[in-house]
């Protein structure tokens, strides 16, 4: 594609960053990988605790919202529907603050319980389901730091495109907050069976 | 390039403080061009290494008598903590990508400007932000950090003194190295000129190559261990806190999975430069450049297996530090390779030794020393007797400041009269560098013996047996300071007393020598062809590549 | 529609997640970790090849980059299990 390929070096910044971003939580998932090989039991008797329904919604939202931005992509690169963009564009976004709902009334939820850390409640449970809620919060809250970050991307490419600094021609914006916003799709994607599906 | 611009501003080259869009000072820390910003790195780091040079002599200071009052136990603390987080974080690290991968990287391949300018931009504004959190912790809370520049847990988390600034600032500069080096692997995969391959470009490309990888993959984990401290602090989260199920060696793992790299970080790049100079001074192409290329990429991969080293006595088990071990001796083989190559890069050349090249040699010298002190840590029984004493010290002072600190005085002194269109007193840098290899050997090697004799490392006192040793070694930072700024007061004096420079004082073959000194905005008048590889000396008949 | 390349491959997703889910209800004990970490990588794959391009990617160094961030993670782990199976 001739657009794209105008864009290479950009587009192998943005990558090239997702790299650094798989990196940085790779340090979480590694501490996860040590405490929950060292505490199976209590991991699973402490993930009991969230609601599945809810991580399965917020799945279903990010995934979703996957969609809508990789079509607000296509529209404006290959289908050249600025309008459409940013309805696309917009429903990520929506999407993003709907997963943002769902996980506020999570955490209040397990704060209402006394499960955060350094809570009295929390401290008389076991090591591992300490460990296990010290990550739970650790890790969906760095993943939801990421997930209002993009969203302030992808708000910031809505201005350019309602503005008309965007275009077809000058996409690579557009398809680099894309590629963010996927990552954060794609870290949910392992968050959920690692915290709500532990057997 | 207005002629008369040129004629008007003598002082330090003509584009320097006419940029057209803002005058001076606010033109540069503004500008985008990777060569103003090569200088802003330049001023900046060796303003910090200044720094934490005077801490060092400091601490030296304080080692002269086992009871010297000069500094109590908790200022002694935070100063080595400083003096580590500044040389590491600040001018270590940092140094040569910042410096030299920015100001010559896009000529090295005959390009205009790195891959992202407003980037590496603020790349800068993040490292002088880090910096100024850093250096700025000392005044809050209940003093300046004093945990050593590895932050151990559980000290970090409970002393009171300012830890979360310092690991914030880490965090930002760690931020800074990620855009560095993601701004260094898309230029070089981008931006090079036609008929630039991957086999054509400089060495000192491929150091500043391999390193870049390593900044993107491993500076991540510091980022977020850094973080970890932090949410411990505040949150007590708990994952490094034994009395809730959290491992304190599991921090160390996370530590130094990046800090091990670091080093890498520190001397690929310092390797590359000393890569570029054996050929230009012993008049002959590089012996074994692809050998030299694949193993600057063989460093940076098999490097970052090494991490556990710097465990063995933690508690660790038998068998991490078996593994650890045995790549710790692996990693060696390429660094020899490389000393092999660049010494028989010398073997029928035409040697001369100019500044550049005695830093050079310098340079293998003190490496060489430094790398087989390391072998005798990475070996487990014996590094039971020496982990945590002086020998530690002599052993990473021997490799960082003898490997990347001579790589980054010989780079200076290169590259001096390309940068700045001046020349420097050959004669003041020859002996300027005598002074310092004499008292950096007197000072450094008398460490090592410290070590060796059982003298433990951060400690504000000692046994009285040792005390002649260690007037010996304080003299001889005297002597190697002294040789600093020597050198460093030549090179001042020289940029704005210095004789006009030629566009190619050494002889060089690689791009940067084609180009007026110091070179013009847009660095080529028109895209430079290349058909042949970087080390091509015209007299010489070579074998064809 | 155009758009139905990607919706087929939303579909596939959700799917996929329904099956986690399930299997998760299943108790395979030990290899359930296995098998959640199984399907979240096909889904991630999913991800990486169609919503971000990467199958019609023709730049190797871009294909190569997610396989590197993988295997780099992996040695970290794996090198610090060394240790804490071992101790």
């Amino acid at each position: 594609m001739e657009t794209r390929d105008h864009s290479v070096g950009a587009r192998i910044g943005m990558w090239l960053f997702l790299l650094s971003e798989i990196l940085l939580f790779g340090g979480l998932f590694l501490l996860y990988a040590v405490y929950r090989s060292k505490h199976p039991g209590d991991f699973h008797a402490a993930s009991m605790e969230l609601s599945r329904f809810d991580g399965t919604l917020n799945t279903a939202i990010l995934l979703t919202s996957s969609l809508t931005a990789v079509a607000a992509v296509f529209s404006l690169q290959e289908l050249n529907k600025p309008k459409r963009t940013i309805f696309f564009l917009g429903a990520t976004i929506a999407f993003g603050a709907a997963f943002l709902v769902v996980k506020a009334f999570e955490w209040t939820a397990k704060f209402e319980h006394g499960l955060y850390p350094n809570a009295a409640v929390l401290m008389k449970r076991p090591p591992g389901e300490i460990l296990y809620f010290g990550l739970y919060f650790t890790m969906t809250g760095l993943h939801a730091l990421h997930v209002i970050i993009g969203m302030t991307v992808l708000s910031v490419i809505l201005a350019f495109i309602v503005r008309g600094k965007a275009t077809q021609e000058r996409s690579a914006a557009l398809e680099n907050a894309g590629l963010y916003w996927h990552l954060v799709d794609i870290i949910w994607i392992f968050l959920f069976p690692l915290f709500y599906l532990i057997t | 390039m207005a002629s008369h611009a040129e004629a008007a501003h003598h002082a330090v080259g003509p584009w320097y403080l006419d940029n057209g869009k803002r005058p001076g000072i606010r033109g540069f820390i503004t500008s985008t061009n990777h060569k103003r910003i090569g200088i802003l790195y330049l001023v900046a780091v060796l303003s910090f290494f200044t720094v934490a040079v005077i801490l060092g002599v400091l601490m030296r200071i304080q080692m002269l008598s086992p009871d010297s009052k000069f500094l109590s136990g908790q200022m002694y603390n935070s100063i080595f903590t400083l003096h580590g987080i500044i040389m590491v974080f600040l001018v270590v690290i940092p140094g040569i990508p910042t410096i030299f991968g920015n100001f010559f990287l896009p000529i090295l391949i005959g390009g205009e400007d790195m891959a992202f300018p407003r980037l590496n931009l603020f790349s800068w504004y993040l490292y002088m932000t880090g910096a100024a959190v850093v250096l700025g912790s000392i005044l809050f809370a209940k003093g300046a950090v004093d945990t050593g520049w590895t932050f151990y847990v559980p000290y970090s988390i409970h002393t009171t003194v300012d830890v979360p600034l310092a690991v914030f600032g880490v965090f930002l500069l760690g931020m800074s190295s990620i855009l560095t080096g993601l701004n260094i692997v898309t230029t070089t995969h981008m931006m090079r000129a036609p008929g630039m391959t991957f086999f054509r470009m400089p060495l000192s490309v491929w150091g500043l190559y391999s390193t870049a990888w390593v900044q993107v993959l491993a500076t991540p984990v510091i980022g977020i261990t850094m973080v970890l401290i932090l949410l411990e602090r505040v949150f007590g989260i708990g994952v490094f806190d034994p009395s809730k199920g959290g491992d304190p060696l599991l921090y160390q793992h996370l530590f130094w999975i990046y800090s091990h790299p670091a080093v890498y970080i520190m001397i690929l790049p310092a390797m590359g430069i000393i890569s570029d100079l054996f050929p230009v001074f012993s008049r002959k192409n590089i012996f074994g450049y692809k050998t030299i290329a694949f193993s600057s990429l063989a460093i940076a991969s098999v490097g970052s297996l090494v991490w556990g080293h710097h465990m063995y006595v933690s508690g660790q088990s038998d068998t991490a530090s078996i593994v650890f071990s045995l790549l710790t001796f692996l990693v060696a083989i390429p660094s020899a390779i490389k000393v092999f190559n660049w010494i028989a890069t010398m073997y029928k050349g035409s040697v001369k030794v100019d500044p550049p090249f005695l830093y050079a040699l310098g340079f293998i010298a003190l490496f060489s020393i430094g790398g087989l002190t390391g072998l005798v840590l990475g070996a487990l029984s014996t590094d039971v007797h020496t982990h945590d004493t002086y020998f530690v010290v002599g052993h990473f002072h021997y490799i960082i400041f003898g490997g990347m600190g001579f790589g980054l005085f010989a780079a200076l002194h290169y590259w001096f009269p390309k940068m700045f269109g001046k020349t420097y007193n050959y004669r003041t840098a020859t002996v300027a560098f005598i002074v310092l290899f004499v008292g950096f050997n007197l000072f450094y090697m008398t460490l090592l013996i410290l070590g060796w004799a059982g003298m433990p490392r951060r400690y504000y006192s000692y046994l009285p047996q040792f005390t002649d040793l260690q007037v010996i070694a304080t003299v001889g930072s005297w002597i190697m300071v002294s040789g600093l700024g020597l050198m460093f007061g030549n090179l001042l004096y020289a940029l704005f007393r210095g004789k006009k420079a030629e566009a190619d004082p050494w002889g060089g073959s690689t791009l940067e020598w084609q180009i007026p000194s110091p070179p013009h905005a847009e660095n080529f008048e028109s895209v430079p062809i290349i058909t042949h590889g970087p080390y091509v000396f015209p007299g010489r008949k070579e074998k064809k590549e | 529609m155009a758009y139905t390349r990607y919706v087929y491959i939303w579909a596939a997703l959700i799917v996929l997640t329904a099956i986690t889910v399930t299997t998760a209800s299943l108790n395979f004990g030990r290899v359930g970790i296995l098998v959640v970490l199984a399907i979240a990588a096909i889904k991630s794959t999913l991800v990486l090849l169609y919503f971000m391009h990467l199958s019609s990617e023709k730049r190797l160094l871009l294909k190569l980059l997610v396989p590197i961030a993988i295997c780099t993670l992996a040695i970290f782990i794996g090198l610090t299990f060394t240790d804490v199976l071992y101790r």
